[in-house]
Parts: structure tokens; C-alpha cells; sequence
């Protein structure tokens, strides 16, 4: 999925995705001293964008099931559980299914400046897998990887499953080499 | 993807190490693998906002430019008399009255050799179902056939209202169509899944059946076809894309010239003809009201049931909405109409098809063009540059005036096929799947019962066997939108390079993302994500500011032009396709090469109309395009011939 000017390889690409973030940090930290409503007004103006996208109608609001999606590609890392709790609190008032811009854009500010949901470091993705990986034999069969990700955690959908079957699986051994998944993970 | 279905794995009380272990693994990894969805849902997303807001920047560039490529047509007379008679609206008409289906098989012989599909008048429900057989192995209809088939459409066409009433209690249900954009396999599909249109099995096409996709000859035939079988079984509503100037742009034309070698300009003189023939609303049950774009807050029903609907729409005053450029071009043409229609310097006589009112024009660009909207009040489209955005109110008050229940349209891309608004009172039906890109969006079909409940069938037509990864599918969409935005990118470099420039007063050449986005936006007017987009579209600096000139970067251009300078490179992108239009109405015979003959008789026809006067020699000038001096203008002498007098353009302006 390389496009031209990303092909570096994914560690560096990983490094400098983490800088960014870095710096994003240090910017939050210091905007508290000093320009801090522009801090502030930058990140809106990332979050406005990212509802954007998902803001089908033009009409400042986007479906509650889109709000994992967004939150997620503003480069954080909540659970489902956590994502459940962070529409509890913008639902609260109307329950309509939509989220306007305005309450979503309070909330994610937050969230954002507070790095609540924080990044999880790749390295801690395999040691994973190495987890679910009893014998240390470098792949996950395909009978073990659907009893964990459906029945243990915050389980996959059906649709997930399938979806995650469809690129994980090596199809000739129906096997998934996690080394090699990752990296697919990762450059996403 | 994105739903909420998971809760908290609650069995640490049982667990034991190696469990909690495994648990904490599994978060982790559906974590991540979440994030990675929702990254690529975002590429996707963001993927079809580029494909369609250049869409529309495009769609909007052809209405304003409508005016000047009408006038071409209309006057642009080739210098070998045969064409002559079918690209002359004047000369057209004679030929109208004389032809018939006999005449055209007398005139037009069918060889031997020909084995695709013979028809015969009139046609039956054997004709239809071997121009399926012969249309799914790729086989062409013969040009008298379609010329035939086109005659007899547009006398059955010509006999009917503008506004078509239909009931269910006829047919228990009725099938509702929308876009189709030359996608034969769509069709297909819908025909496959639901049945062949018949006296049990009613359909409505709402418009838009031709331009983009490959085979828009064949579903005009198709559907046809079938009008002509089952007259009151088969509606057709007009779209926008049935519009002989949009067809110039957006393939149709190009489709017609490239199939039809020999009768190519007769077959494209009718269906500009039967096009305007075309009804421009369906009501089912007094209660669906079905039309391609919308409806603004002056739709008056009775008056477009009224109107002459055959008058030509499109030659009309586009407003400007947008730029600058536009205005000159526009104000060229209308110069040049105001002395056409005086007649003074009219070549082909004064028969020209009467010209709406601008009230019967504004009520057809209205229904054709509009969108709906989540915001009440009715507003200028400024995305298409025609038609209006109407909210529900506009919706409400029609209902109310009306006694409708509901508004069938199509006219914009869905990623699902369909999409209801204005709390359950329109719905956008389209059913061109894989529009952008293979991949892109589902086609989908509606089933209107008697009870007037909408059903939804969606589909997609997959060429693979294999499903593709998602990853793969986003991989493809999205490579393809980002190279359309690139060159649109390269198309402003000059433009984008003066609004970097405010932004960076010491000449550093970086900006701070949020200075690009804005520059970006200013410049473009696409309303895209632009911090999203940044790390596709340009380089950072360690400083974490952008550099500017990484944005122009890796455009490959395709044109086979030697040693493009960077001007002219942008000049190229930016008016190619308007190019590309003007070249191809003048080079009549499709040859691909102008001749010198074709260039004086046009030159001769803007000095005139423009009241230019210049001195030097004609000759002269065709020489001085005339790169590779073989005696022809091609297209790339052509272009850079342009981008010349686009340059000494700039510099008087400035």
C-alpha cells in the first residue's frame, strides 16, 4: 500500500510517525504556558476535518457508528469499552443516532489534549502475539486465531472476523505469520 | 468496522495467568487491528470526497464553458459537404422529414459479413433479447440499425407528456433505476436480479444512462429497445448527462465517434434529438414524484408539464458563479450568439431550434441539477455551478402544494447505492456500482410496492471471483483519486505557489501545516481534508513544517510532449480537456489531425464573429503551428500553440 513517497521502511515510517505525535505532545505542553488557544485551534481544526470526512450530508453531524472510526484516525487508541463510555457522555442528551460537530468537537478536544488513549507501542503488538502464540513457532492457525479474537477481549464481529481472515491468513496454509502481519498493520 | 458490540471480557475472577495473559493480548490486538480499519475506512472515505468534489469542479467547469462549445458546434461548418448535412442544426431538419426507417435501409446497406443482431420494425421482445446476447459477447449494433432504433424512439418519445403518470395498481411493483453512466454490466446485473422489463415487470431509469462508462451506446440501445417493445411498461426520465455538450466532455461523444466510424456524426445529430425528447419527471400514484436532480423552491410542476420540453436548454446563459476565467470565455460566446442570432453572419440560415425562455430553462436546470440538503432554504449549487441545493423544507412546502409523499432522485454517487434524506421524504437512488474506481460503491435499485414502500436491492458487479482485501480495494481507490488530485494540484502550481508565498514572507519555502491547508483550500476550493491529505501530498521538514514545493512533486505526466516546461506543463492540465473538446469539433472527420482547411474555416468563423482583424497571413499562422510541418495540426501542436497565446494573454493582462 506503499504509495510513492511512503515507501520507507515501516520502522522508519514508525519513528517518524511518533515524533509527529512527540511533537504534537510538546506543543499541547507548551501551548498551556503560552499560545495555548492556538494549540487548542489547531487540534479543533484536525478533529473538525476528520468529522468532516464522515459528515455524509454536509450537515455538521455524523452517525454514532462512524465515531470509533474517527476517533481512531485521529491517531488515538481507545477500547470499545472506552469508546461505548465516550458516547454515553455525547448521547446523553438526544439519542438520535448523529453526533453534532459541536459536542463531538468538546469531548475529542479533551480527549485529545488530556492523551487519554495512548498510543500503543508496536513492540507491545508482538509481544501479543507471541502471547497467543503457545508452541513459539512464529505463526497462529486460523482455528486458534477466531476462538481468540471472537471469544476473548472485546470479541470481533462477525464482519471484523472475516474481514481480518481475508488479509491475515497465509491462504495456502491457513495460517497467519504474525512478523509478517504486523508489519501489514503497521504501515496502514 | 465501528460497531459498538464488544464489551469488556469480565472472567478475571476464573482466570489464571496464562488467561489474563491471553485476554490482554487479544484487547491489544483487536485494538490495533481496529485503528488499522478505522485508518483505512478514513483513506476510503476521503478517497470518494476527492473523486467527487473534482467531479464536481469539473461539472462546473463544463456549464460555464457550455456556451462557447455550443456555439462551435453550431458553426463550426466541416469543409466536406456529407458531414455537413448532420452537424448543421438547419440542414438536420430537412434531413429529419425525409428520413424514415425505409430510408435509412435504403441508404444505408448492412453486408453480408455483418453478424451481429438484424433488426426489423417494428420490434419485438426476440429483437431485445438478442441485442442482450449480442451486447454481453461485445458485438456492435449495425449503424443503420441504430440510426433505425433512434428514429423510432424519437417518435414514440415526441408523443409523450413531460411529466408521466403512472399507477401501480398495473404492475403490483415498480422498479426505480438511477444513474447508469455507460455501465453495461450494471444493467445487466439489475435485468439479471429483477427480470426483464415486460408488461408484469414496470421500470423507471432516472436519467443519467450515458457518459463515463465504456458501453453508454449499448444501455441507450438496450433501453430503447425496450421503450419502443413496452411503451407503458418502460419510463425514462432525463438526466443532465443526456445532453450532447456534457457528452463532449464526459466520453459519450468520443464512444459514438469511436464506435461508428462512418455514421458516427448522424447517429450523435439524433440522439442530441432524441435526448431533448426525453421526459423529465415520473409520478407513481400521484404520490412518488421521480426526477434526476431535485427541486428548487420555484419547481412548478404544472408549468414544466407545460413547457415545450424539446427547445434546446443548453445553449443557455450559464450564471458565473466562480471565477474570472470563465466570465471572458462565457462573454466571448454570448458576444458571438448576440450577432449569430441577429443573423447577420449566421452560415447556415436561421433555423435553429427556438430557445427557451429563462424561466422554462431555469425550471429544467433546477430538476436536472439540484441536491438535497440537510439545511432548510433553497441555495445556489456551487459545487455543480448549476441547479440549487434545496433542504426540507423546499421538500415539505412541494409535498404540501403537490399532495406528495415522496421524491425518487438520483444524480450524486452513494458509497451505498442509496441514501434517504430529508427525514425519509427523498431518496437518492443510484445505480452505477464501481463508479470511481473498481471497488468504490454498491449500485442499488429500488421496489415500490402499491403501498408506496420503498425496498432496496444493492449490488456490485465484481470482475474478480476472488474478493479482494479491503486493504487492496482502498489501496486502488485511493491511489486513483490521489493522482486525479495531484494533477489537479500541478493544474494551480502557479496559483498555489504565489499563495504559499504569502504565508512564508522570508522565503524559507516551508509553511506550517496549518498555513498549507489554508493555501491549499484558498487555491483549490475543493473542501478537502487537507491535514488528512498532507502526508500524501507533500514532504515535512525536521521543523515539522511543510515543504511547499514537495506538493508538485511526482506527477507523472503522460502527455508525450519532449522537454515539458513547467508552465506549460500546467497549462496543459489545467485546459486539456476543454482542449481536447475544441480540437475534436474542429477536426470533423475524427482524423486526429487538422487539417489546414478545417483550421481556416474555423479561424475564419471566430474573426468574424469576434470582430478580430488580423494581418498577417492565414497561411502563415497554420505554418507557425505546423511544428513537424507535415502540412496537419495535431493535437500536441495544437497545445502548445494554445499555451503560446496563453502566455502573451497573461502578460497583456497583467
Amino acid at each position: 500500500m506503499a504509495t510513492a513517497r511512503g515507501c520507507l521502511p515501516w520502522r522508519r515510517r514508525g519513528t517518524a510517525r511518533r515524533q509527529e505525535c512527540s511533537a504534537l505532545g510538546s506543543v499541547a505542553r507548551n501551548c498551556i504556558l503560552q499560545a495555548k488557544d492556538d494549540a487548542v485551534a489547531e487540534i479543533e481544526k484536525k478533529i473538525i476535518e476528520a468529522f468532516e470526512v464522515f459528515d455524509q450530508g454536509g450537515d455538521k453531524t455524523v452517525s454514532i457508528r462512524d465515531i470509533g472510526s474517527i476517533v481512531r484516525s485521529l491517531g488515538c487508541f481507545p477500547t470499545e469499552a472506552e469508546i461505548h463510555e465516550l458516547l454515553a457522555n455525547v448521547e446523553k442528551e438526544e439519542p438520535t443516532g448523529y453526533i453534532h460537530l459541536e459536542k463531538f468537537l468538546s469531548v475529542i478536544t479533551k480527549v485529545l489534549l488530556d492523551r487519554s488513549y495512548q498510543p500503543i507501542p508496536e513492540d507491545v503488538l508482538l509481544h501479543a502475539f507471541e502471547a497467543l502464540d503457545e508452541n513459539k513457532c512464529g505463526y497462529i492457525t486460523k482455528e486458534e486465531l477466531v476462538k481468540y479474537m471472537t471469544g476473548e477481549g472485546e470479541p470481533f464481529t462477525e464482519e471484523e472476523m472475516e474481514d481480518m481472515l481475508s488479509t491475515a491468513l497465509d491462504p495456502e496454509t491457513n495460517t497467519l505469520h504474525y512478523r509478517d502481519y504486523i508489519l501489514k498493520l503497521i504501515v496502514e | 468496522m465501528g460497531s459498538i458490540t464488544g464489551t469488556m471480557g469480565c472472567r478475571s475472577s476464573v482466570a489464571d495467568r496464562r488467561s489474563e495473559k491471553v485476554i490482554r493480548a487479544a484487547i491489544l490486538i483487536q485494538n490495533w487491528y481496529r485503528l488499522t480499519m478505522a485508518r483505512l475506512e478514513m483513506r476510503r472515505r476521503y478517497s470518494l470526497s476527492i473523486f467527487q468534489s473534482i467531479e464536481y469542479a469539473d461539472e462546473q467547469d463544463q456549464l460555464q464553458l457550455s456556451d462557447f462549445f455550443t456555439f462551435m458546434l453550431d458553426h463550426c461548418t466541416p469543409p466536406d459537404s456529407v458531414s455537413h448535412a448532420f452537424t448543421s442544426p438547419s440542414v438536420s431538419q430537412v434531413v429529419d422529414e425525409a428520413f424514415d426507417v425505409q430510408e435509412f435501409e435504403n441508404k444505408i446497406c448492412v453486408p453480408d459479413s455483418y453478424y451481429g443482431p438484424r433488426l426489423s420494425f417494428p420490434l419485438t421482445v426476440e429483437h431485445a433479447n438478442a441485442l442482450l446476447h449480442a451486447f454481453r459477447n461485445e458485438q456492435l449494433l449495425h449503424a443503420r440499425y441504430v440510426l433505425q432504433l433512434l428514429y423510432e424512439t424519437k417518435k414514440v418519445l415526441k408523443e409523450m407528456p413531460n411529466i408521466t403518470h403512472l399507477s401501480t395498481s398495473y404492475s403490483k411493483e415498480i422498479t426505480v433505476c438511477g444513474d447508469l453512466h455507460g455501465n453495461l454490466d450494471d444493467l445487466l446485473l439489475i435485468f439479471y436480479k429483477n427480470g426483464l422489463p415486460s408488461e408484469q415487470n414496470c421500470y423507471v431509469f432516472n436519467g443519467d444512462f450515458v457518459d463515463r462508462g465504456k458501453n453508454s451506446m449499448e444501455i441507450i440501445i438496450i433501453l430503447f429497445a425496450f421503450l419502443l417493445i413496452y411503451p407503458n411498461y418502460l419510463h425514462l426520465n432525463r438526466g443532465n448527462h443526456e445532453d450532447y455538450i456534457l457528452n463532449l466532455r464526459y466520453g459519450f461523444t468520443k464512444e459514438v465517434s469511436k464506435k461508428y466510424k462512418d455514421h458516427g456524426n448522424q447517429i450523435l445529430f439524433l440522439l442530441r434529438d432524441v435526448f431533448s425528447w426525453l421526459p423529465l419527471a415520473t409520478i407513481i400514484d400521484s404520490k412518488v414524484l421521480i426526477l434526476h436532480g431535485g427541486i428548487s423552491d420555484t419547481t412548478d410542476l404544472d408549468f414544466l408539464n407545460a413547457l415545450e420540453r424539446s427547445k434546446d436548454q443548453v445553449k443557455e446563459r450559464i450564471p458565473a458563479t466562480r471565477s474570472t476565467k470563465h466570465m471572458a470565455t462565457r462573454n466571448v460566446a454570448g458576444k458571438a450568439r448576440r450577432l449569430s442570432s441577429s443573423g447577420s453572419t449566421e452560415p447556415s440560415g436561421s433555423n435553429l431550434p427556438p430557445e427557451p425562455t429563462p424561466k422554462e430553462w431555469k425550471q429544467i436546470l433546477d430538476i436536472l441539477w439540484s441536491d438535497p440538503r440537510s439545511q432548510n432554504g433553497c441555495t445556489p449549487n456551487k459545487a455543480r455551478g448549476g441547479g440549487c441545493y434545496f433542504g426540507p423544507d423546499v421538500t415539505a412546502e412541494l409535498f404540501r402544494r403537490y399532495n406528495l409523499k415522496l421524491l425518487i432522485r438520483s444524480h450524486e454517487f452513494k458509497p451505498e447505492g442509496y441514501e434517504i434524506s430529508h427525514n425519509g421524504k427523498v431518496i437518492t437512488i443510484f445505480s452505477a456500482s464501481n463508479y470511481y474506481e473498481e471497488g468504490s460503491n454498491r449500485g442499488a435499485y429500488i421496489k415500490l410496492n402499491p403501498e408506496l414502500i420503498p425496498r432496496f436491492v444493492q449490488y456490485q458487479v465484481s470482475k474478480y471471483t476472488l474478493r479482494h482485501s479491503l486493504q487492496d480495494r482502498v489501496g486502488t481507490i485511493e491511489s486513483t483519486a490521489l493522482k486525479f488530485l495531484r494533477e489537479k494540484i500541478c493544474a494551480h502550481r502557479s496559483e498555489l505557489t504565489s499563495a504559499f508565498a504569502q504565508y512564508d514572507p522570508e522565503g524559507t519555502g516551508r509553511i506550517s501545516v496549518n498555513d498549507w491547508a489554508a493555501a491549499m483550500e484558498s487555491v483549490l476550493q475543493l473542501n478537502l481534508p487537507w491535514r488528512i491529505l498532507r502526508s500524501q501530498l507533500a514532504l515535512l521538514s525536521p521543523d515539522g513544517k511543510v515543504d511547499c514545493m514537495s506538493c508538485f512533486g511526482d506527477l507523472e505526466i503522460a502527455q508525450p510532449v519532449k522537454e515539458v516546461q513547467p508552465a506549460l506543463a500546467e497549462t496543459l492540465c489545467r485546459y486539456r480537456k476543454d482542449l481536447e473538446i475544441i480540437f475534436n469539433i474542429i477536426d470533423k472527420d475524427q482524423s486526429g489531425l487538422i487539417s489546414l482547411e478545417e483550421f481556416s474555416q474555423t479561424w475564419k468563423l471566430f474573426t468574424s464573429h469576434l470582430g478580430i482583424t488580423y494581418s498577417e497571413s492565414l497561411d502563415k499562422l497554420v505554418l507557425s503551428m505546423d511544428y513537424n510541418k507535415d502540412g496537419y495540426i495535431d493535437f500536441n501542436e495544437f497545445l502548445e500553440a494554445f499555451h503560446v497565446v496563453h502566455r502573451l494573454q497573461k502578460k497583456v493582462d497583467s
